[in-house]
């Protein structure tokens, strides 16, 4: 027998680091499937372009760091943000474009800093952003829901030459729900919503997006279900983005802002709450700074939607810019420990 | 009389923070009832059993000891007795193997076993309420008692409560939330009424504080009910006690059998840190350590022998045996079927906070209350650590809030400032983290070894600032030193100016009263010379006293004179005087001939000069 000389615990819970990501894929089955029932099987391509891209980027900086292959694909992180990736892109976008996003993701934004756990930065946020910024046009072209206009999806050989060939097709994309929100400054919303068909063939906020919303909250709640997070970022998050919208609705002028409903369940909300918000190595640690990170984040996303000048949606910007405060919140919210009178700042260097 | 067994319904408890539920795995020693093991051939008995001074030997290599006779003399105040757990002969004491995860090697006393388990005499006390607390405190301490849950902490310096620390509250640990470990739930179900009566005796001790209490997981029915019982029988034999005993069954959640976890359950205070348990009014004692020292009391029983629970899956028997204290893992593992081949690792104490045991021979101690046989399906060697992915669950499990992903940053970075102020020290190394954390960082060991590297740096800079505080001292004193030799050089100096100044001035004035009155001034070098002479004047002795000198000086020379003419003896008889030897005698000879003459001559010439010289006025 071996002695080993093995340190306690000598027993661990049998959650892995790999099982983590595995679920997190998992639950954004129900998400896809909706944006596949709403606009056909450009979300497929888009998982399949981004995963090879993803893992054969991954594959080839860890070769070239000289560490296991097998070992570090085998934590499925590359494969997390492969799906958060191809899920930001609009469907049937260029496939050079997924490719680029992969890149920037995988050997900009993660491996550049030091792989797994040490990227400051979200990976798939940091690659939608710099798609956003450098190929606006192919970035906001998002397909028209199918329950708005069924004759507009795309089918798959359309979808592969645009893709792949690059052929031009009129007419699949047209303005989402918070294109319009943004730009209206003429009617009331009441009027809007009875104008604008992708708001008025919607039951609660917006045509497709509010069921793809609404299943991407459940695949949070399946998460939170399991302790992959906590709910204090995504809650924190959604409250403030609730009462931001509540604030300003402006009891539905033309210079309303849009309701709570309607932010909760339109654009990003959902899958940046519960896939990107609660990314564990990008957001703060202890549970109350990541409710004044969620909370933050819920601020300045309703700020960029309605306020900003440029962007209809603004999750992935506000995620970027917590990403970088981060730290200092950590800072100042360590918990107090058992025995002292109060938590200390971790900037406290006395012992 | 019912009144006397509180139940749980009304009683408020607080939560632990964290905490986990880790697989219990204590069903498998206790589907047999509590066994004695066969006295082993000898006995390895360490002189450290506890914390705190090892304890000294007093017995001799040969002597017969009986059982239960001290053997070892607790040192100073923070120590503890060692008793000899059988009769038999000391066959040695010295270095020897002890159960520490380092294989450390410390003082053991052997001894040969002869089988008859004779007891020595002991003082049994049918009424402790007769005696004074001292007594009692002394009578725990006598027979060796330390914390018998795992700590070790010598159970006579607990109860020495200062004068300003009032308990108010005594809790009895009966928790035992580490997986696989019954020993305490055994006792408790055997012994129930020696865990009852030794709670009221040590409420006795310390003064009858108003809460007695006995915090139970509520994964121990049975002990919770044996208990129930036996307070409530006791209750009817001696109804003069009137403080009830509460007998509290908690959630099972690891790790709230830690003393300061229970104390906080059960009462909601914190031990501030820095202090005590004592210092807000709570005692807590394991419930092996209160039956122990109810036999001791009773019965005069010193701490020989304890319950271990030996477990698992590479044993063909597994239960909770009595173990005499000395005997060693092997053969306490050979008796219950242990098969070498399927075993992962033997560990001592619980899979959560044990130790692997690098050496099977080390001897069953005081704090052994569990060895884990694991098979290698059971314990399997952990994976490669990935990277943290920052998930925070470390944090969730902490039962002392610490940021336990913080501080595996600041230990790989060995910020020691920053550890520090993150309170590694208030860690106690429960390892909830390490078992949440799904990439299974070995947390605990990080934190291990970076308070070993603060403590070992403290003591460093302690030591540094101790010799730098002498080196300042030493360059002070020799600084004075210096400074008081200066000055008295100086003041030498001063002082030889003067008289050369008052010496110069006198001869001036007699070469001034000889001269003639044309010659010029005498030039400096001419005064220092007359200074010289002057002073050789001074130093020279009167005529009377040079004589003597001179006389003296030829008595030495005619003696070496004498000595060298003396015939030369061999100083070994086999080797005759040499020729060369005789050549040097002769030189010799006419050395001191020639300093002889001159001798004589310095006195000769002397004379002459005396009778020449008119005498001094």
């Amino acid at each position: 027998m071996a002695l080993l000389n093995i340190t306690s615990p000598h027993t661990h819970a049998p959650l892995s680091t790999s099982q983590v990501m595995r679920l997190v894929i998992y639950a954004t089955f129900p998400g896809v499937l909706t944006l596949a029932y709403f606009f056909g099987v450009g979300i497929f391509i888009n998982l399949f372009i981004a995963s090879l891209s993803c893992l054969a980027f991954e594959a080839l900086v860890i070769k070239l760091r000289e560490r296991s292959v097998v070992f570090y694909l085998g934590d499925y992180s590359a494969l997390v943000t492969a799906f958060l990736l191809a899920i930001s892109l609009p469907p049937y976008c260029p496939w050079w474009l997924v490719v680029t996003g992969s890149f920037c993701a995988i050997v900009l934004a993660k491996q550049l800093y030091g792989g797994m756990g040490l990227n400051p930065f979200n990976p798939a946020m940091v690659a939608y952003v710099i798609l956003l910024i450098s190929f606006p046009v192919p970035m906001t072209q998002w397909p028209t829901p199918a329950n708005v206009d069924a004759s507009q999806v795309l089918g798959i050989t359309d979808a592969f030459s645009k893709i792949f060939l690059g052929k031009q097709i009129d007419g699949y994309s047209s303005a989402t729900a918070l294109d319009i929100m943004k730009q209206n400054s003429s009617l009331v919303l009441s009027e809007l919503y009875q104008n604008k068909p992708i708001l008025s063939k919607g039951a609660f906020a917006s045509a497709g997006w509010e069921w793809v919303n609404i299943m991407f909250l459940l695949g949070g709640i399946f998460l939170l279900y399991k302790k992959i997070f906590t709910w204090h970022a995504p809650v924190s998050m959604l409250v403030a983005l609730a009462l931001m919208a509540g604030f300003f609705y402006d009891s539905g002028s033309s210079e309303s802002g849009g309701s709570p409903v309607f932010h909760l369940l339109t654009g990003a909300t959902m899958f940046g709450a519960f896939f990107i918000v609660t990314d564990p190595v990008t957001s703060a640690v202890s549970n109350k700074g990541r409710i004044i990170y969620g909370a933050a984040i819920g601020i300045l996303v309703y700020i960029i939607r309605v306020w900003g000048k440029g962007y209809p949606d603004g999750v992935a910007f506000a995620v970027l810019f917590l990403n970088f405060a981060a730290p200092f919140i950590d800072y100042y919210t360590t918990p107090r420990t058992y025995g002292h009178t109060k938590s200390r700042s971790a900037l406290d260097k006395e012992p | 009389m019912n009144s006397l067994v509180k139940t749980n319904t009304l009683i408020k408890l607080w939560e632990l923070p964290g905490g986990i539920h880790p697989p219990e795995n204590k069903q498998q020693s206790m589907q047999l009832p509590l066994t004695q093991l066969s006295i082993p051939a000898q006995l390895f008995i360490p002189l450290n059993q506890h914390i705190g001074a090892p304890a000294l030997p007093i017995v001799q290599v040969g002597e017969q000891v009986l059982k239960g006779q001290v053997i070892g003399l607790a040192e100073g105040t923070f120590s503890a007795n060692v008793h000899a757990s059988s009769s038999g002969i000391v066959s040695s004491i010295g270095p020897g193997i002890l159960p520490h995860p380092s294989g450390m090697k410390g003082d053991v006393i052997v001894i040969d076993t002869d089988g008859k388990d004779k007891w020595t005499a002991l003082e049994a006390c049918e009424n402790y309420l007769i005696l004074d607390r001292l007594t009692l405190i002394a009578k725990i301490r006598a027979a060796g008692i330390a914390g018998l849950g795992g700590a070790g902490f010598p159970t006579a310096v607990k109860l020495s409560t200062k004068s300003t620390q009032l308990i108010d509250t005594l809790i009895v640990n009966g928790a035992e939330c580490e997986p696989y470990i019954t020993a305490d739930d055994m006792l408790m179900q055997v012994h129930a009424d020696e865990v009852i009566a030794g709670t009221y005796l040590l409420s006795h001790i310390l003064h009858n504080p108003q809460r007695l209490i006995i915090g139970i997981e509520n994964n121990k029915p049975k002990a919770i009910t044996a208990l129930q019982i036996a307070a409530k029988k006791y209750s009817e034999k001696k109804p003069e006690n009137k403080t009830p005993i509460e007998i509290i069954s908690i959630p099972t959640k690891y790790p709230s059998g830690g003393a300061k976890q229970l104390i906080h359950i059960l009462t909601g205070r914190e031990v501030p840190n820095g202090h005590h348990s004592a210092d807000i009014g709570a005692i807590c004692l394991n419930v092996a350590t209160v039956a122990t020292a109810w036999r001791a009391v009773r019965f005069g029983e010193p701490l020989i022998s304890r319950i271990t629970t030996v477990v698992g899956e590479a044993l063909s028997i597994q239960r909770n045996i009595s173990v005499l204290l000395g005997t060693p893992v092997d053969y306490v593992l050979a008796q219950q079927g242990f098969d070498k081949t399927k075993a992962s690792r033997v560990i001592i104490g619980g899979p959560m906070m044990g130790f692997t045991l690098p050496d099977l021979r080390a001897p069953v101690v005081k704090i052994t209350n569990c060895i884990l046989a694991a098979a290698k399906k059971e314990l399997p060697i952990p994976p490669p650590a990935q990277a943290c992915i920052r998930c925070g669950i470390c944090a969730e499990a902490c039962p002392v809030s610490l940021l336990p992903q913080q501080l595996f940053w600041y230990a790989q970075a060995e910020d020691t400032e920053r550890l520090q102020s993150h309170h590694i020290f208030d860690c106690i190394e429960c390892g909830a983290c390490s078992y949440v954390c799904p990439s299974k960082i070995p947390l605990v060991q990080y934190y291990r070894a970076a308070k070993g590297s603060i403590r070992s740096q403290v003591a460093e800079k302690e030591k540094a600032d101790r010799s730098r505080q002498r080196f300042e001292f030493r360059k002070e004193r020799i600084a004075k030193e210096d400074a008081e030799k200066e000055a008295k050089r100086e003041a030498r100096k001063k002082a030889a100016e003067e008289a050369k100044q008052l010496l110069t001035s006198k001869k001036t004035e007699m070469h001034s009263a000889i001269a003639i009155e044309s010659q010029p001034p005498t030039p400096p070098e001419a005064i220092l010379v007359t200074a010289a002479i002057a002073k050789a004047n001074q130093v020279e002795s009167t005529p009377a006293e040079q004589r003597i000198k001179l006389e003296r000086l030829l008595n030495t020379a005619r003696n070496s004179l004498q000595s060298a003419r003396a015939p030369l003896v061999p100083k070994n008889p086999v080797f005759p005087i040499t020729a060369e030897q005789l050549v040097q005698q002769q030189s010799r000879i006419k050395q001191a001939e020639l300093k002889v003459a001159e001798a004589e001559r310095k006195l000769a010439g002397f004379d002459a000069e005396i009778k020449n010289t008119p005498p001094s006025p």
